[in-house]
């Protein structure tokens, strides 16, 4: 571990930086903690992909933005929203299916929504979301707007062809999009060995002529600093880059899925929890004077508590109308449909 | 009123919505420097740059995905399709994407994108290149579907569509290109969801849209000669639908054929002969009648081809059916 680099990211950074993330990656696993509670209590259906253990990489990457930057996300955006700046207890009630949910209740755990602050969504088709993202690129360049662009997806997504198709374009057409893919090494049971021909994701960048860079994953200011290179040159240059952060997921793929099983081992899990992002910071934080296990347990407290206000004001909210059925899906609620349609509500 | 192409009429809306609004651009292969695979954006890149008419790579479903993200931050795309034959490749796009972002967001972004280009078969161009596709499209919530059939329709609806604020499917019939008729000099707009009768008649009510408008139109001249006469109902727009144009015309006809270059099954004439069932039921004297593609993919030899497709001598066929005359 080259702990003199880990410790000039360290130092780049503000007290004040360096709590905030601390505070941030708490806030995100202890939300995401409560939440898989809160799915064994059959309030949140449906699908529920957790971030635990992958922390770093969302928190980190999103500390390198200003606040009117876009972020795309893949199916496993709780953390994602919530850093960019959603509140806690929007989120809670969208898992709940609420009409107070950042998306009315109409997402649900794999589509956040908050254009307020940027979060374009999380979207729910492997790689089916970065053509979206290149294209808030693209319209940055046509406006000549300053906004930058992150677009988050896992290792899996490198194999489908709309991530290369983007690729090119956005190199193509000098597009400021930082594409940022989270190697968690498992595309749901599916290692990285037994479905890419090349490991190396980064690498992939190489076709397209694309800036890219390894990272720890697992180490939020590693991560905070590569991602701020990239985002500095697309802010710059409008330039693309591709950033692979090495992460680890210490759940299984969706709340449906054993931590381990068929296609990693216990112990490898156990192994990998030994890297557990949040401890890593605070240990270099402590290290440092800048926060002693006292401090950490008092963030913690807080913490638990805005969770704890997110789920009461989630399980405090009415489910969304009957006529929200119909509302959302054009622009002009009732204009396409036909009369019968109508009266089958 | 002039009398322009169908084609001509096309690169007229294009070039006054781009005009007007500098948030519009159009996207897609060969629409630049190549003046369009069918010429439908002749001249574009000449007036307003390749900052606005962009050529891409051949790379359908990322540059429709474009299209989608672009439209989410408040532009307002054009993507031409060279064919949309293609468009399976950016199915994901127009169907994960486009049709569900304004839903899944609770309202929060709006989609306000064209996805146009030539659909149908054209002549002997074989299995992969010779497909209707509308009924596709149609059937998704969230997207439009719009499919003129004259040069004066072609011009005012893609004004509209591109005006509109829901992602619309413009499907332009790719034989129907050279065709001429009137477009006048002034502005118009043809708002979407609103059918035009074509001619009018008391026996039967024939619908149809895009290339087989003129199809209906040949048949319900040959019937004339037999003192049989047609409506002939273009319904412009297959989302939404005017089911009032149609429920009237078949409640004062009590008869009903549909005329669908696509395949039958799942088609939109089930569709149409549903609605049709369900509102005007006590007022039918027969059952709707559909003449469609036949369901197989599209053979290349002319003589196949011919065969494959509606035509007037079927439509007068089925006129005669629902009316019992043979």
């Amino acid at each position: 571990m080259p702990n003199e680099q880990v410790t000039e990211h360290l130092t780049a950074l503000s007290k004040d930086q360096l709590l905030g993330m601390l505070d941030k990656m708490l806030l995100g696993r202890r939300f995401e903690e409560r939440a898989a509670e809160m799915y064994a209590m059959q309030k949140i259906g449906g699908f529920c992909h957790l971030d635990i253990g992958q922390e770093a990489v969302a928190v980190g990457a999103i500390a390198a933005l200003q606040p009117d930057d876009y972020i795309f996300c893949s199916y496993r955006e709780h953390v994602h929203a919530l850093v960019k700046g959603t509140e806690p207890r929007r989120v809670m009630a969208e898992l709940f299916g609420r009409e107070t949910g950042i998306s009315k209740g109409k997402g649900g755990s794999m589509h956040l929504f908050d254009v307020a602050h940027g979060l374009m969504g999380g979207h729910a088709i492997v790689g089916g979301h970065i053509p979206l993202a290149t294209g808030v690129g693209f319209a940055m360049k046509y406006e000549q707007r300053p906004q930058v662009v992150l677009c988050f997806f896992g290792e899996a997504a490198v194999n489908i062809g709309a991530f290369h198709e983007s690729l090119n374009m956005a190199a193509l057409w000098k597009l400021p999009v930082v594409y940022i893919c989270e190697n968690n090494r498992y595309g749901m049971g599916t290692a990285i060995e037994r479905a890419s021909a090349i490991y190396d994701v980064a690498q992939r960048a190489c076709a397209y002529d694309v800036a890219s860079e390894t990272v720890d994953g697992m180490d939020v200011t590693a991560v905070h600093d590569a991602v701020s290179r990239a985002v500095a040159l697309a802010r710059r240059e409008t330039l693309p880059s591709l950033i692979e952060a090495r992460c680890y997921r210490f759940m299984g793929h969706s709340m449906s899925d054993p931590v381990h099983g068929h296609y990693r081992t216990k112990q490898e899990v156990e192994e990998q929890k030994q890297r557990d992002p949040i401890r890593h910071l605070f240990e270099q934080m402590s290290s440092q004077g800048m926060i002693d296990q006292q401090g950490f347990e008092a963030m913690d407290q807080r913490v638990r508590q805005q969770v704890e206000e997110a789920i009461a004001f989630a399980d405090g909210s009415a489910p969304p109308a009957p006529e929200a059925l119909y509302e959302d899906v054009y622009a002009d609620p009732y204009g396409p449909y036909t009369r019968s349609e109508r009266s089958s509500e | 009123m002039a009398l322009i192409t169908y084609r001509d009429a096309l690169n007229q809306a294009l070039r006054e919505e781009m005009r007007r609004d500098p948030r519009v651009f159009l996207m897609g292969e060969e629409v630049g420097v190549y003046q369009g695979a069918y010429k439908v954006s002749r001249g574009l890149m000449q007036e307003f740059g390749e900052r606005r008419v962009i050529d891409t790579p051949i790379t359908e479903e990322g540059f429709t995905g474009v299209g989608v993200g672009a439209a989410m931050v408040g532009l307002r795309p054009i993507i031409e399709i060279m064919t949309w034959n293609f468009s399976m490749e950016a199915i994901d796009q127009i169907v994960s994407g486009a049709a569900k972002m304004r839903y899944m967001s609770g309202g929060q972004v709006k989609i306000p994108m064209v996805i146009r280009g030539p659909g149908g078969a054209a002549h002997q161009l074989g299995a992969q290149h010779s497909q209707a596709l509308e009924s596709w499209y149609a059937h998704v919530p969230g997207l439009k579907v719009a499919a003129a059939s004259t040069p004066y329709d072609a011009k005012g609806l893609l004004k509209s569509a591109i005006r509109d604020d829901d992602p619309v499917i413009f499907i332009e019939g790719e034989t129907l290109y050279g065709s001429k008729g009137e477009v006048p000099e002034e502005e118009y707009l043809i708002p979407l969801g609103v059918a035009d009768v074509k001619r009018q008649g008391k026996d039967a009510t024939v619908l149809a849209w895009s290339k087989m408008v003129g199809v209906a139109l040949k048949a319900a001249e040959t019937l004339a000669g037999d003192n049989v006469s047609c409506d002939v109902i273009d319904l412009r727009t297959l989302r939404p639908l005017d089911a009032d144009a149609i429920i009237s015309s078949v409640r004062r006809t009590n008869r009903c054929v549909v005329v669908e270059e696509g395949w039958p099954y799942s088609g939109i004439g089930a569709e149409l002969a549903d609605l049709i069932q369900r509102e005007a039921f006590d007022d039918l004297d027969a059952p709707v009648e559909r003449v469609t593609g036949a369901d197989v993919p599209m053979p290349y030899a002319k003589n196949l081809e011919h065969l494959a497709m509606p035509s007037p001598d079927r439509v007068v066929e089925a006129v005669r059916r629902v009316m019992y005359l043979d």
